[in-house]
């Protein structure tokens, strides 16, 4: 009973994607299955859960994160947005369309965790150069080897937010 | 992976920490980034019973100057001491450490003093925090004291902070013109932790000689470790190409370092003694600025 009340699952209020979601989790739920499993937002991956992979990221305040390593709690009263949030409607965030057109993506098991780092990229740093680019994806694994494209698909998404890509 | 079950308290003020933390004892433990503590709960190698959040603890971020000093929130995330205008100005070797720790989704995390508090001997800001020659700010319920660097990193995982102190803020001097400061390291290549690193804080006269020297080596020992012969052997010196490379020749002596499968006694050593050279190289250049 005191083991029960010590570690009592608690409330929490966390804004996915501009909507308002008040849960009870216990304190050790992570974020990426806060998100996965409560709220079936299951664009979001898990894959190493060892804080490597990169597959888990999206933004809390704005921010890149890996959310295999943030507890739901320490979301609570945050704003995340996720891989499904990008798009306005049908329209793709121009970073999903950059990974169509230049085909960033083979499996596509990296591919959201990849989006939302390039999306906080191009926020911060709006005509990142290569070098950039892939420093910028260094907390982001592909097995796929797909790099190249990807970076591609970044520098076209970066054009385009510019007003330049075709 | 779940980390075993635990309770959680989000403290609302340094003052309700301080009392959650006399109320869990070594039950509890505080949460700051959890970049460190959460993988190692993931892994159940610590199963804490009750975390403590600093995270809702208003005022333990940010970067600011009081007199001749920078303060650093022990909150700050790495991210934002690596973009710090006030860092890269008076203190650039403390930008270029935390703007190599991990990946751009830890530095978003990650805190400044989480990392020193951890004292992870592959770290990198307890390296250049030695250089910096930073003190420590410790705060309990009976008051705050101050810890010189030389005296906080004292084991593997190890501080002088006691179990009923809360690292609130770190100290790093403003140095004084002529000062030229770097850090680099050698990652390992799949992790990125410190294999071996190098920080070097150089005073240079206009003469070109060497008035003052701090310089710190990562990844030989428990913690950063005071190149103390190097220092030495550049004080009063000119610092020119011969100078520098004698003296950082002498950043390995009397050094031990455990051999891992990456890499042998012997190598990091020499790593070292080319890393200390690099680094000093690269404050002096700063410094002529």
């Amino acid at each position: 009973m005191a083991a029960e009340a010590q570690f009592a699952a608690l409330p929490v209020s966390i804004t996915v994607n501009g909507v308002k979601h008040d849960a009870v989790v216990e304190p050790r739920t992570l974020l990426v299955y806060f998100l996965r499993e409560h709220l079936n937002l299951t664009g979001t991956h898990v894959g190493c859960d060892t804080s490597q992979c990169g597959a888990c990221t999206v933004h809390l305040n704005g921010r890149a994160v890996k959310s295999c390593t943030v507890l739901a709690v320490q979301a609570n009263g945050a704003a995340v947005k996720t891989i499904e949030g990008l798009a306005d409607g049908d329209n793709f965030h121009p970073v999903q369309e950059g990974f169509r057109e230049k085909h960033g993506l083979q499996c596509g098991y990296c591919t959201p965790g990849m989006i939302m780092t390039a999306v906080h990229l191009l926020e911060t740093n709006p005509s990142p150069t290569d070098d950039e680019i892939k420093h910028a994806l260094e907390g982001n694994l592909c097995r796929c080897t797909g790099y190249v494209n990807i970076v591609e698909s970044i520098k076209w998404a970066a054009a385009k937010m510019n007003g330049g890509a075709k | 992976m779940f980390p075993a079950n635990f309770g959680y308290v989000a403290a609302r003020s340094l003052e309700e920490a301080l009392q959650l933390m006399a109320k869990h004892g070594d039950d509890g433990k505080l949460l700051a980034g959890g970049h460190s503590l959460i993988p190692a709960m993931k892994l159940r190698l610590q199963s804490p019973q009750t975390l403590i959040d600093l995270g809702t603890v208003p005022g333990l971020q940010g970067v600011t100057v009081d007199g001749n000093h920078l303060v650093i929130g022990a909150l700050t995330v790495h991210a934002d001491v690596a973009a710090s205008d006030l860092v890269r100005k008076h203190v650039p070797a403390l930008a270029d450490a935390a703007a190599v720790i991990g990946d751009v989704q830890v530095r978003n995390r990650g805190t400044i003093g989480g990392s020193a508090a951890h004292a992870d001997p592959a770290a990198d800001l307890p390296v250049v925090l030695t250089a910096l020659n930073a003190s420590f700010i410790a705060q309990s319920a009976l008051g705050k004291r101050s810890i010189s660097v030389d005296d906080f990193f004292t084991d593997f995982y190890t501080t002088a902070l006691n179990a009923n102190e809360i690292l609130t803020e770190i100290h790093v001097p403003i140095p004084a013109a002529g000062t030229g400061t770097a850090y680099i390291k050698l990652p390992h290549p799949a992790s990125g932790y410190v294999v071996v690193s190098a920080a070097a804080l150089i005073v240079r006269q206009r003469s070109g000689t060497c008035s003052a020297s701090r310089i710190a080596i990562g990844g030989l020992g428990s913690g950063p470790i005071r190149a103390i012969s190097t220092e030495l052997q550049l004080q009063g010196k000119p610092l020119t190409t011969q100078t520098i490379k004698a003296a950082a020749a002498a950043a390995a002596e009397e050094t031990d370092p455990v051999e891992d499968s990456y890499a042998g006694a012997e190598y990091k050593r020499h790593v070292a003694t080319v890393y200390a050279r690099k680094a000093i190289e690269a404050a002096v250049e700063r410094a002529a600025r």
